[in-house]
């Protein structure tokens, strides 16, 4: 919404600066995103006071040595008139006229040495001095400027003329000089979505009055009711319907002064009924509409038997479709509710006019229809229909049905002022659903009960008087309110509308002013959050061992997620949570998988670094059939590739990480959430290098799986095809299920360990596992601990075998052991292997 | 013999004045210290003496050995000290070369302001409430005072899914009412964190997904003096002490009285940069009294309980706090990016 001061002070007196004002509506709500100044001394072109001034056009004459120049001669206060040349082309009309001063044609008057801007440049905001030089052999000095010219538009179709009764010489800044406010009309807030309305709120909160606008008009012409009748059918989406109508009207430009404001707000002239039409729009928030009278004559000729003209408001007929005023044939959602008459649609109500009934250059009479639609079927049809006019901006947020009639009164007057016309002697106006007239009540306890300070209820009264609420006395502190009929947001339920009246309250007291105190209410069971916070251990542990976090998109499609198969297929999108109107094509489903979005993240960082170390923890989306929504699980996925080392000058490039740093990283962290009985597992997953993927097993319950990827999904994720990239998918859900802070710690060793070394060869089935279970079970309580330190294949061990040689840590928890009970300990280490696995000491 | 002895002893001495490392120290301390040393051999032909001229010769080879061992020690911590002294100056490292660098693994920035929001948030005694991403129209919307067409929808684009009247949410609101259904009559004091979806262009300034946290409190007797206190508490520790706030009316569907809480620009300080727009105050937080519909959906009597509820940009707030100008940078997870934090 854009607001002229200049406009808003034939309504409200404005003593405070610009920048005040604007703080004062954006405290209030009104957020002033932005201020134009116009000639001020805060614009980009402050108008000089000197030298930019009133001119009075006296007489036109034809340039003598150039056919596209004309010689003004301009009246600027001073005791001679001054000569400008000029190739403005509307004075071309007045060449050779003679004396015009009588016709009041005033302009911009520009001196030399003055800075405007440049009418001609390419690039906006180029301002130039202005120099005087021959014109074709005459010396000119001064100049007649554009809108543009000065800033105030960007219209440059020849010099500005406009009417004032300022005398010739005044400074322009003190006659055009302008500030226009733009701010964001909240939805709760519709009311000002005109000038009135932002001047009563303005009145409101600086304790001035408001000031209406005319609404007084002089019915001489015909009674209208014996020839127009209009019949509302759905009165609950159309509660009324005013017409008017002004005959005999001369269709032309409008006066200056409305063009001008009309461009200030944002609106574009086109002639004084249209004109007139968008400016009681915007001054008092009623929109309304024009119809070429003769025009609905005619056709009511062809359905009526007495002439008479017939407006039926209706929803649209299935398929229904109407030609806008824009030229473009519309067909009309269910939702649509059109003016039409007995032959068809004559307007869309609420958002455009139809091209048929539309105003001409020729037109002689016109009816105006001012109208109240229901605001939520007029968002909903100019969703349906993407049509976003400034009526239907309107209308979507609610205009009150009372505005109706007076948007009529206001239009029928200044058509009559600047068309001539005669104006109806009645109006028909048809109301089938007045509004109930809201009555609360609210008492000074509950102000304080919301707000938390005291206000009297002559301060409360004051406040909402204000705003026009009609405030009456009940009880000790209470007051009965009635609601102004220029208003749709105060509810009509009793705690509701109290709570509306409070922000009002509030708005008016000052948000600034409230105290700020401590909650002072008691405070509710603490509970804890397990689930988060072993979420926040899982990433703490994975930050502790170098894994960088990601946070990515939880939209993806399916196509991208079957690249974690070798030549897989896209899952059906019925097996997601898919969106009808996604923003891209690549987001449009929500992910099943984790890994996925960790691995599109580590392809992108592929390109500049070989270090990749990421993990997220977060969501994937599983539909169910049991629920309209899915099941949204936690996984962890990490990514790991490249050097196991950062690189540094030292030491050369570190080896690059294989499927044994994936595995110590999840060692570490499902060590650190103190996770039972923790195995590893051979498995097939189609992911991942075959015998390089193993199932992570906590007792009996999978948690997820870990390995090197499979060469062609690192081939279809554009990952780095020479080094492994390693991987693993957890879910965490599981994994908390099974974590636990209430483990048990053993007590520090109080004798010395006995450290003894073993190698034995085995097959290369045995696996690691296999070994290390039947070593602990053999070396019972003494064997304190075991570690694998060496893996041997060669000749001396034979094709097929392995050699496995362990650290054996022999202790006791209440003495020093002696060697003979270690080697008889090692011994049955020895045999059992022997006997379970084949092996063989390896002397 | 005496005379032998103080003569090797003289010449003993005088060596080990020139000897200037210890292998050579070493060597002289064999040659006459040492089991078969010049001087012990000496001391050990004592019976070749008479037997009357042993005690003195004794007596004075002892002196001169423990002399000697004494200019020996002597010697050896100088020679010790020397040697330290060209081995420090022979070891002095390049100290500006780079460290062996550590692979540090760091929270994502996104998650490092949540623990924060948390944290300052536990102290005042609101506690972690999560929901789930993908909502019902009833939850994310008609709960929420906010019912099908009501122009509020159009502060928002909603993403919609193929089953009907299912949603991305478009805030963690719906879970305002999953709170209010658990706890009711209880009080409540929460704050809920989470991602939520808008149907936006991609840009450096708007974004498919964000994260938001909400916070509520509904008790017997919470005003609005209690929110502009208890969110000035929380802005003034996240921005800094003595933070200005202000306060301005505004609009949300699920509050009345609304508000914009804005902070002191933390750029400009208030004078008025690019960042703020030249107003000199950034706007940090949407917040207000819970609407007397909301409570009551949410198994609340609005006649007696009142509340307050606030939302804030996790990753608005971290971009103005690190003057951060492309919102595209937390998903994008370019690893140049975050590893600065
Ligand atoms: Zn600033």
């Amino acid at each position: 919404m854009k607001v002229p001061l200049s406009w808003l002070k034939d309504f409200v007196d404005i003593e405070m600066s610009v920048p005040e004002l604007a703080e004062m509506m954006t405290m209030a709500g009104m957020e002033v995103t932005h201020i134009d100044y116009i000639g001020l001394p805060e614009s980009d072109l402050p108008w000089d006071r000197e030298k930019l001034v009133l001119g009075h056009i006296l007489r036109v004459e034809q340039h003598p040595n150039a056919d596209k120049l004309v010689l003004a001669t301009v009246d600027i206060g001073a005791d001679e008139p001054e000569t400008v040349v000029t190739g403005a082309p509307n004075l071309f009309p007045y060449i050779g006229q003679g004396d015009i001063s009588a016709l009041g044609l005033k302009s911009p008057f520009v001196m030399e040495g003055a800075t405007v801007y440049d009418g001609h440049a390419k690039v906006p905001g180029k301002k130039m001095k202005l120099k005087g030089r021959a014109i074709r052999g005459i010396m000119n000095r001064h100049m007649l400027c554009s809108e543009k010219e000065l800033g105030i538009s960007d219209e440059h179709e020849g010099i500005m003329l406009m009417e004032s009764d300022a005398a010739p010489g005044t400074p322009l800044v003190d006659i055009l000089g302008d500030a226009v406010l733009e701010f964001d009309v909240l939805p709760n807030i519709a009311r000002t979505t005109s000038i009135l309305g932002v001047a009563r709120e303005i009145a409101a909160l600086t304790g001035k009055k408001l000031r209406y606008p005319d609404f007084t008009i002089e019915p001489t012409g015909k009674p209208l009711a014996d020839r127009l009748t209009i019949e509302t059918t759905v009165p609950e989406l159309n509660p009324r319907f005013v017409g008017v109508l002004i005959e005999g009207i001369e269709i032309k430009p409008s006066p200056y002064w409305m063009q001008l404001r009309l461009r200030l707000a944002g609106m574009r002239p086109i002639n004084n009924i249209v004109d007139v039409s968008n400016y009681v729009m915007l001054e008092i928030g009623q929109p309304n509409h024009a119809f070429d009278w003769d025009v609905l004559q005619a056709r009511a000729a062809e359905y009526s038997d007495d002439g008479k003209v017939r407006i039926i408001t209706r929803l649209a007929e299935p398929g229904e479709k109407v030609r806008t005023l824009d030229d473009e044939v519309r067909e009309m959602p269910p939702s649509a509710v059109m003016v039409t008459d007995p032959k068809s649609a004559l307007s869309i109500a609420g958002i455009m006019g139809g091209m048929e009934s539309e105003v001409q250059p020729t037109s002689k009479n016109i009816l105006i229809e001012s109208a109240a639609w229901n605001f939520i079927n007029i968002r909903q049809t100019a969703t349906a229909l993407k049509l976003h006019s400034e009526a239907g901006y309107r209308f979507s947020r609610g205009v009150h049905p009372a505005q109706a009639m007076l948007g009529a009164l206001r239009a029928a007057k200044l058509i009559h002022e600047l068309a001539g016309g005669v104006i109806s002697a009645d109006m028909v106006d048809n109301y089938p659903l007045p509004p109930e007239t809201i009555t609360l009540e609210i008492s000074t306890a509950d102000v304080t009960r919301l707000l938390g300070i005291e206000l009297d209820r002559d301060t409360i009264r004051g406040y909402l008087e204000g705003l026009e609420f009609v405030c009456e006395p009940v009880g000790d502190d209470g007051l009965r309110v009635t609601v102004p009929d220029h208003r749709l947001d105060i509810s009509a339920d009793p705690v509701i509308g109290r709570a509306d009246l409070v922000e009002e309250i509030v708005r008016m007291y000052g948000y600034d002013k409230i105290p700020h105190t401590e909650l002072t209410d008691a405070l509710p069971p603490q509970r804890n959050n397990p689930k988060l916070e072993w979420e926040m251990t899982l990433q703490d542990l994975l930050v502790d061992v170098g894994m960088q976090e990601i946070i990515t998109y939880r939209l993806t499609t399916p196509e991208a997620e079957a690249r974690l198969i070798p030549n897989g297929e896209p899952l059906d999108d019925s097996q997601y949570v898919a969106l009808v109107n996604p923003s891209t094509a690549d987001r449009r489903v929500m992910r099943r998988s984790l890994l996925n979005s960790v691995l599109e993240i580590a392809a992108a960082n592929s390109r500049f670094t070989d270090e990749l170390a990421l993990f997220e923890v977060s969501a994937v989306f599983l539909p169910t059939e049991n629920d309209v929504l899915p099941i949204e699980q936690t996984r962890a996925a990490m990514v790991l590739s490249g050097p196991r080392a950062p690189h540094n000058w030292q030491d050369g490039d570190a080896a690059p990480a294989d499927f044994f740093d994936m595995k110590g990283i999840i060692e570490s962290v499902l060590d650190g959430l103190h996770l039972p009985e923790v195995s590893y597992r051979p498995v097939e997953h189609p992911t991942f290098y075959p015998g390089r993927v193993a199932e992570v097993v906590s007792g009996k319950t999978v948690l997820g799986v870990l390995g090197q990827l499979h060469p062609q999904v690192v081939a279809a994720y554009e990952l780095p095809e020479d080094t492994a990239v390693l991987a693993a998918d957890l879910n965490v859900e599981t994994l908390i299920s099974l974590a636990s802070d209430s483990y048990r710690v053993a007590p520090v060793p109080r004798f010395p360990a006995v450290q003894q070394d073993i190698a034995v060869v085995v097959d290369e089935s045995v696996t690691a596992a296999e070994l290390e279970a039947v070593i602990r079970k053999a070396g019972g309580f003494l064997l304190a601990d075991v570690r694998l330190f060496d893996i041997y294949r060669g000749e001396q061990i034979g094709a097929g075998k392995k050699s496995m040689a362990y650290n054996l840590w022999f202790q006791a928890p209440d003495k020093t052991l002696n060697d003979k009970v270690v080697a008889k300990q090692q011994n049955k280490i020895v045999k059992a292997l022997e006997k379970q696995l084949g092996a063989k000491l390896r002397s | 013999m005496l005379n032998q002895l103080e003569q090797l002893a003289q010449k003993a001495l005088a060596e080990l004045n020139a000897i200037a490392d210890s292998k050579s120290l070493t060597g002289w301390h064999i040659q006459y210290l040492g089991k078969k040393g010049e001087i012990t051999l000496m001391l050990r032909r004592v019976g070749e003496l008479p037997r009357e001229e042993r005690p003195a010769f004794g007596k004075r080879a002892n002196e001169l050995k423990r002399e000697l061992e004494a200019a020996h020690d002597r010697r050896a911590a100088e020679i010790k000290a020397q040697e330290m002294e060209k081995a420090f100056a022979e070891n002095a490292l390049d100290v500006t070369l780079p460290g062996r660098p550590v692979r540090r693994g760091h929270l994502h920035p996104s998650t490092q302001v949540l623990r924060r929001i948390y944290q300052i948030w536990a102290e005042m005694g609101f506690q972690v409430y999560r929901a789930r991403d993908v909502e019902t129209d009833e939850y994310n919307f008609q709960l929420l005072n906010i019912p099908p067409h009501h122009p509020a929808r159009e502060m928002q684009d909603t993403f919609y899914t193929t089953t009907d009247g299912v949603l991305l949410r478009t805030h963690t609101s719906p879970g305002q009412i999953h709170a209010m259904h658990e706890y009711a009559p209880d009080p409540v004091r929460i704050i809920l964190p989470g991602m939520c979806y808008r149907h936006e262009q991609i840009t450096a300034r708007s974004e498919i997904q964000f994260h938001q946290v909400e916070g509520l409190a509904i008790g017997r007797n919470i005003r609005m003096t209690d929110l502009k206190g208890t969110l000035t508490a929380f802005a003034q520790r996240l921005f800094g002490e003595n933070k200005p706030t202000r306060f301005r009316a505004s609009y949300f569907p699920f509050t009345e009285p609304s508000a914009e809480m804005d902070v002191q620009c933390i750029i400009c300080g208030g004078k008025g940069c690019k960042t703020c727009k030249y107003t000199g105050w950034l706007e940090i937080l949407g917040c207000g009294m819970v609407h007397p519909t909301v409570l009551r959906n949410g198994g609340y009597d609005p006649e007696i309980y009142t509340g307050f509820a606030f939302g804030m940009g996790p990753e608005r707030i971290t971009m103005l706090k690190h003057g951060i100008e492309d919102i595209r940078y937390f998903w994008g997870n370019d690893l140049r990016f975050l590893r600065q934090f």
